[in-house]
């Protein structure tokens, strides 16, 4: 017996594998698409995203049986904006630099369908734990696949990690560069990162032939 | 437990949530709101010093003077603050503060006369000018700060932007796009020439310092464009001052 009792557990792994938000429930693509050009945005993204989830999760939550259903998603949407609105503010009060770097991301958190999707599918039929660790579980899922395609976007597009030169200098011609190798300006734009994700799903779907039968349900278009 | 499913109890409900998230916010919102200026105007201080090479930058780093120095060395090496209005031109030491959105809104009345700010900074014996400029990118706003010397010859710049594309125009305030633009001139003789972002450039690594263009940003035309834009409308208003400082 860990910490978590294995239902418990199962809150968190599965978003992460069989059930990912982006692989398998293709949400939250937008993001996933918009911001993978480089890796440093997309470990600052998934950060982000795993403290609205988490908390957002806890407070629709504990609101669940006092939320008409008439407005719930309104209620969920004023959660969700403003919790990025005091996020922002405080990063710009006592974090400044870590607010420059973040720029558009923060107001993007709010376009995000998996966060809604969440509050609406599990948060408003859940208790605040569960929530919790639901939230946690897919923000989790969700990171992961957006640090796989910020890694190889950087890579293959500018040729670095996280800013640093990893294959030599393109200019210089030195490192890979001086044996003909060029960088792929086109890893750098948006239809990529599609490819990209497509390329993960169809790894996952090879790997775990169960995924093949399932349907895919609840897709959003933002 | 109240019947929630009620009209009544709805827009109860829906008043209540506006007016807690409304105070919270607007609570939180004023209780950081001086912090936040504050933060602002120290950023102005660390992008002016960083524009006539007071940084603390490493190699392919941005890296500003550290927020505790920023006022003392703000003053040590800033020793002049100037307002240009029309043909005068005054000292101010809170110059810096301009809001440049707000006088270019101004001065598209006739009837008001744009203020100009203009920083002149001293590091080892040699004089830095230093130019506010402010544009617009493809998203956002974009601006930054130009150093030239006594001979026009740009000594460092700083860009930043207010949203560009992360990985493409946000290229725009790394080390490897401002850098281009140090010891490019910016007069041609005595004709005013700004300095274009071009691409298909000839000369990527920068080498001829007399071209007046420097390499664009692949992926990020209009904001390597509107960057261009902004040099030359704003570096243009300071023409004229420019040339009684020549040497």
């Amino acid at each position: 017996m860990g910490l978590l009792s294995k239902k418990d557990a199962k809150l968190i792994t599965d978003p992460l594998a069989d059930n990912n938000p982006i692989t398998i429930q293709v949400l939250g693509i937008c993001s996933a698409l918009a911001i993978t050009a480089e890796l440093k945005p997309s470990i600052v993204m998934a950060i982000a995203v795993l403290f609205v989830l988490g908390v957002g999760n806890v407070i629709i939550s504990l609101m669940r049986n006092i939320i008409p259903s008439k407005i719930r998603i309104i209620v969920q949407l004023i959660v969700v904006a403003a919790l990025v609105i005091i996020v922002d503010l405080i990063l710009k009060a006592f974090a400044y630099e870590l607010s420059k770097t973040l720029s558009v991301f923060v107001g993007l958190i709010i376009t995000n369908c998996i966060i809604m999707g969440r509050f609406e599918a599990f948060a408003l039929a859940n208790s605040p734990w569960r929530s919790f660790l639901d939230g946690i579980g897919n923000a989790l899922g969700y990171g992961v696949i957006l640090i796989i395609i910020g890694f190889f976007r950087e890579l293959l597009g500018s040729g670095s990690l996280l800013g640093f030169k990893v294959l030599g200098d393109a200019i210089e011609k030195t490192g890979v560069y001086a044996y003909g190798y060029e960088n792929n300006g086109f890893m750098l734009l948006a239809p990529m990162a599609l490819i990209t994700i497509g390329i993960i799903i169809w790894v996952q779907r090879s790997r775990n032939k169960d995924l093949l039968e399932e349907e895919l349900v609840g897709h959003c278009d933002i | 437990m109240a019947n929630t499913e009620k009209n009544s109890y709805t827009v109860l409900f829906a008043t209540a949530m506006v007016l807690i998230v409304g105070t919270l916010l607007a609570f939180v919102a004023s209780s950081l709101k001086e912090k936040i200026a504050e933060n602002k105007r120290i950023e102005k201080q660390q992008n002016i010093l960083y524009a006539m090479g007071v940084n603390e930058n490493e190699e392919g780093s941005v890296a500003f003077v550290a927020k505790k120095n920023v006022e003392s060395e703000f003053s040590k090496y800033i020793t002049k603050q100037l307002v240009i209005t029309g043909t005068e031109v005054t000292e101010n030491d809170k110059a810096y503060l301009i809001d440049l959105k707000k006088e270019a809104a101004a001065a598209k009345k006739t009837s008001y006369q744009r203020r100009l700010p203009l920083f002149i900074g001293k590091k080892e014996g040699k004089d830095f000018y230093i130019i506010p400029v402010r544009g617009k990118g493809l998203w956002d706003a974009i601006w930054g700060y130009v150093a030239i010397d006594n001979q026009l010859v740009v000594q460092g710049v700083y860009f930043d932007h207010a949203g560009e594309t992360p990985g493409l125009g946000s290229n725009i305030k790394e080390r490897f796009f401002m850098d281009d633009f140090i010891g490019e001139h910016i007069f041609d003789g005595d004709t005013f020439k700004s300095i274009a972002v071009i691409k298909s450039n000839a000369d990527p690594k920068n080498l001829n310092k007399t071209d007046f263009e420097v390499d664009a940003i692949a992926g990020a035309t209009i904001t390597g464009t509107g960057l261009a834009t902004m040099l030359k409308k704003d570096l243009e208003m300071y023409v004229p001052y420019l040339k009684t400082i020549k040497q």
